[in-house]
């Protein structure tokens, strides 16, 4: 089914999302992959807080490529979300509502997503100049010492995305291959 | 004997770098278009035709194809007959990359030290693979490479008694443990033979063979049709998420190996399969 959400992404928003639903984001979600991750761990592990607000919104795990004049942005499309799995479960456990990735989640991020009301979302991985035009801001606003791996600010359009894991527990991975594995 | 001065590898590999990053090569291209007639997943077709968007506003806007434009893998075969002048090759090679990521807006994304981790900034050093072969010409290949399948990506030392029904485990094993990590449809590059790391360099090097196109050796050729057919039997499909198109191509190349081994390497490229071939 088609959705078209607004963000931030509260619990309400959440608990109608089911996996196989086509969604189409609009509003500000935030970038971070494997160094950013990395680095807000650490903060939290001093005891600090973190450069964005957990609650009730999306990480978006890309790394753009340079953007060209008169863009916001270059080719951006999503990184396997696996290699975030060791931080994800503590930001979900800090409000964190939505991931957007590509690729399988462990069984320690998806208990977190169902605790935490959260949902797993892919974007289809490598098509990087199509998911740039739903991208309409960009803005640098934390590391940006890392290059493509800061933490960005984006506004997006109707940024297509389909859920895999729901806060239910339904993985989409699992069900969709068994549809059409020869048996 | 031909001389070739450097700066004219530099210029060459600069321009196919952003050439790689922005325009697949015809054959990927026509096995994306079949792929959406034959695939069976209604969400599946809608990701191909995502996919076939991409590829368009790629070329038209000059965004690379997908953000991660990799590192740079580049194949240089060597006629004997060729002096090079104007400085040292691998120099000439990855001031070419440089050039290619900094002025092409591509990401840079290689690290100085893989432990340490801290970024080059200008996409170098290349994996430069270095052949020795007739005549007076060089053949270039740039194949940037993502690294979502590249992680992916296996080796495994088989035992002879594994056989031919052990290589075809083993490329399956890798399919199914990729998913859609690998950004599929994929293109699975097997080498069979050789040593640990020539088995490799065969699976790496099979991933710029043209889809389509298959082994000269009759059994090897089978062996590429039967796994297509049974990796796209697997369900993975378009994205991961479920139907027909796992894979558009199985290549394999072989190589002599020791009487002791079977090294089997299967080396996993997203849809995004670029490659660029120049011959000066």
């Amino acid at each position: 089914m088609d959705r078209y959400i607004q963000t931030p992404l509260t619990k309400e928003v959440t608990k109608d999302l089911k996996a196989g639903d086509y969604v189409y984001i609009s509003g500000t979600i935030y970038t971070a992959r494997d160094a950013a991750h990395k680095r807000m761990q650490e903060a939290l592990d001093r005891g600090e807080s973190l450069p964005i607000e957990m609650k009730d919104n999306i990480i978006y795990y890309m790394g753009p490529s340079p953007a060209r004049e008169g863009r916001p942005i270059g080719s951006a499309g999503p990184t396997t979300a696996s290699r975030m799995d060791k931080y994800a479960p503590r930001l979900l456990d800090l409000g964190l509502k939505g991931m957007i990735g590509k690729g399988k989640r462990s069984q320690a991020v998806l208990d977190a997503i169902v605790r935490n009301g959260a949902v797993y979302f892919a974007a289809v991985g490598g098509a990087g100049a199509l998911l740039s035009k739903a991208i309409t801001a960009s803005e640098v606003v934390a590391y940006d010492d890392l290059g493509t791996e800061a933490i960005r600010k984006l506004t997006v359009e109707n940024f297509p995305v389909i859920v895999v894991c729901d806060a239910e527990g339904n993985n989409l991975y699992e069900t969709a291959i068994l549809e059409y594995a020869e048996k | 004997m031909r001389t070739v001065h450097v700066e004219e590898i530099t210029r060459n590999i600069k321009e196919m770098c952003i050439e790689a990053n922005h325009f697949l090569s015809p054959d990927m291209k026509e096995a994306m278009e079949n792929a959406v007639t034959t695939e069976k997943s209604p969400l599946g077709c809608q990701i191909l035709g995502q996919l076939k968007e991409n590829m368009q506003i790629a070329g038209e806007d000059m965004i690379p194809i997908c953000q991660d434009t990799g590192m740079a893998v580049i194949f240089m075969e060597i006629g004997q007959d060729i002096h090079f002048e104007g400085g040292l090759l691998s120099e000439a090679v990855n001031e070419g990359v440089r050039q290619g990521y900094v002025e092409g807006f591509l990401r840079k994304s290689v690290v100085k030290d893989p432990l340490i981790r801290e970024n080059t900034k200008d996409n170098t050093p290349a994996v430069i693979h270095y052949e020795i072969v007739a005549g007076d010409k060089v053949k270039i290949t740039v194949a940037p490479k993502g690294f979502g399948s590249e992680n992916m990506s296996r080796v495994f030392m088989l035992k002879p008694a594994d056989g031919i029904d052990g290589v075809k485990n083993a490329v399956l094993t890798a399919v199914k443990d990729a998913g859609p990590n690998a950004c599929p449809p994929m293109v699975v590059g097997v080498g069979i033979g050789g040593t640990f790391e020539k088995c490799a360099i065969l699976a790496k090097k099979a991933l710029t063979r043209k889809v389509g196109s298959h082994s000269d050796i009759p059994y090897v050729k089978e062996m590429e049709e039967e796994l297509l057919k049974k990796i796209n039997g697997l369900g993975i499909g378009p994205g991961g998420l479920g139907g027909t198109t796992t894979a558009l191509a199985v290549n394999i190349n072989t190589y002599p190996t020791h009487i002791a081994g079977l090294p089997v390497a299967i080396n996993i490229c997203c849809h995004v399969n670029r490659h660029v071939i120049r011959e000066i």
